[in-house]
């Protein structure tokens, strides 16, 4: 199936506001008192759940593409990644705001002192240079090659918020652990495809049909 | 001419203006708490929740701050023998089976003793005790229970020269409790208190909050109640009471003891592994409060505690 620029763009506009749902339920939340008797700590939570979600959400697209064999899948990649940064941005602010109230001090001794605060600011920092050159513009500035290797460091993000997640529950480790799984499958299917690739390069036998541009070689020639 | 005049109105016949103000949800529960009572007398042996306790004795120990909406102390907290997670646990827990309810105090005590609930609600008159509530994650309540002092449980036995400490249990029901048919933790639920600690008269043996019998998630039918330690201690649903030698192995501190220490006194000064408590989030309200040290009884119960390192003992 492909797609036409217009069916991309009408599909693009669906994603986006799908992606607003968890936001808007959550709102609603607020507003109609259904999120029980610690509404805040419920957000801040259900935030940082989805920030979490949608990271995984996002590296799902080129496995997705690439087992479909459909190129426009990966054009949707960016902007789940933003959706990623939009619900970081919500959560990191729901705990300046609702947990610190803005007391720099206190946030500052929070995230010199505590390895799960410590490791959610990390998370969020990395975050940001992400979504700064995730334009065109950043994209053509950096060159294709060192954009992905900086864009790599979503894998380290992913692997930092899991673990920051795990070091909030009290006792049961399920849902972080769920995450774990779901994060060691995306990241396990790139090793095996890095592998095979390698393979394939030392063998000589890269691609049969020549592609356009340059090959970047992962295996450097001694 | 002889005008006869009404009789005066009784002060016990003006409907409070509270009442007054809510007299549907008083009828509404007037109702609920009849069809309670029909049906409860059909079926001998099953609690009826929302059944008023005869609390009569107002106590000097209660704090003068607006108590907890009675909704969010009975659907956010932790019970979890019933689940991980604080609301789907206190949900969970209406399944606990609170009839019959036996309590066995053993030990080292001259002569054990097992108690039927019934008669340990006839022990001393109930008191009302309006209580600082401070959770050790973080979040604190008001909660109006219903009780009297442990000591008055206590003093039921006679305990030997070498108790040292007191164990407080929480009945294991497999059956109801879904998180205790996995041997992911130990259980059942230990917790423990000094002999002193558990004498203080401020440490209530509770039966029941806003004065209605005990609600089963906040640990029907009896609790312990320990207002100036986190709210771990306070163990739910007791049926075992043990006075021993040694320091009780309790529940939180076998699981995690770094995190959770045996005292769990209430301190801002001592943070938790992960995260601070200077500050506590009290439930309905929108700003966070400064968290007060022994939660805010330090002048009854600091002196228990001198010459201890309060920073080793957490």
């Amino acid at each position: 199936m492909i797609l036409s620029d217009r069916q991309l763009a009408s599909l693009k506009i669906l994603l986006f506001l799908a992606c607003l749902i968890p936001a808007a339920n959550l709102a609603w939340g607020v507003y109609a008192d259904t999120l029980g008797a610690n509404p805040i700590e419920a957000v801040t939570r259900g935030l940082g759940k989805w920030a979490l979600s949608f990271l995984l959400i996002t590296l799902c697209v080129t496995p997705l593409r690439r087992f479909t064999g459909r190129p426009w899948v990966g054009r949707l990649r960016r902007m789940l990644g933003l959706y990623t940064f939009f619900y970081a941005c919500l959560h990191v602010t729901s705990y300046l705001w609702f947990d610190q109230f803005f007391d720099w001090q206190e946030i500052a001794q929070d995230i010199l002192k505590r390895p799960f605060i410590t490791l959610g600011f990390i998370a969020f920092c990395l975050l940001v240079p992400l979504a700064v050159t995730s334009n065109k513009a950043m994209i053509r500035r950096l060159g294709g090659r060192r954009w992905q290797e900086l864009h790599r460091m979503v894998y380290a993000v992913a692997i930092i918020a899991v673990v920051h997640f795990s070091l909030m529950v009290k006792k049961d480790l399920t849902q972080p652990l769920l995450y774990g799984i779901g994060l060691a499958l995306l990241l396990g299917l790139r090793a095996f495809w890095r592998y095979q690739e390698k393979q394939k390069q030392l063998a000589g036998a890269y691609m049969p049909n020549k592609p356009k541009g340059r090959i970047i070689p992962i295996v450097s020639k001694r | 001419m002889l005008i006869k005049r009404p009789d005066p109105i009784r002060p016990s016949e003006i409907t409070s203006e509270t009442l007054y103000a809510s007299r549907r949800e008083f009828l509404r529960l007037s109702i609920g708490a009849g069809l309670g009572l029909a049906v409860g007398s059909l079926l001998p042996g099953t609690v009826r929740a929302g059944e008023k306790l005869a609390t009569t004795v107002k106590s000097s120990f209660s704090i003068i701050e607006k108590p907890t909406e009675f909704a969010d102390i009975t659907s956010y907290g932790n019970f979890i023998e019933f689940g991980y997670d604080k609301q789907d646990a206190m949900a969970a827990a209406q399944r606990l089976r609170v009839r019959p309810w036996e309590v066995r105090i053993e030990g080292l005590v001259k002569q054990p003793k097992t108690l039927g609930i019934e008669d340990i609600l006839r022990l001393a008159p109930l008191e009302e005790r309006i209580y600082r509530h401070r959770c050790v994650e973080g979040w604190s309540m008001v909660i109006p229970w219903s009780g009297f002092p442990l000591a008055t449980l206590l003093k039921q036995v006679e305990p030997l020269g070498s108790a040292k400490y007191v164990e407080l249990i929480t009945v294991s029901q497999p059956e109801t409790m879904i998180n205790l048919r996995s041997r992911q933790v130990e259980w059942p639920y230990v917790e423990g208190l000094r002999l002193d600690e558990a004498m203080h008269p401020l440490t209530l043996a509770a039966v029941g909050m806003y004065g209605e019998v005990m609600p089963k998630p906040n640990g029907a039918p009896l609790r312990l109640v320990v207002p100036w330690k986190y709210g771990f201690k306070s163990a739910k649903s007791i049926n075992l009471i043990r006075f021993t030698e040694r320091e009780p192995h309790t529940f939180w501190n076998k699981e995690v003891p770094d995190e959770y220490g045996f005292y769990a006194n209430v301190n801002p000064d001592v943070d938790h592994p992960r995260w601070s408590q200077a500050r506590e989030r009290r439930i309905g309200e929108f700003f966070k409060r400064k968290t007060l040290p022994f939660n805010g009884y330090a002048d009854q119960v600091a002196s228990l505690y001198s010459g201890l390192d309060l920073k080793k003992n957490f």
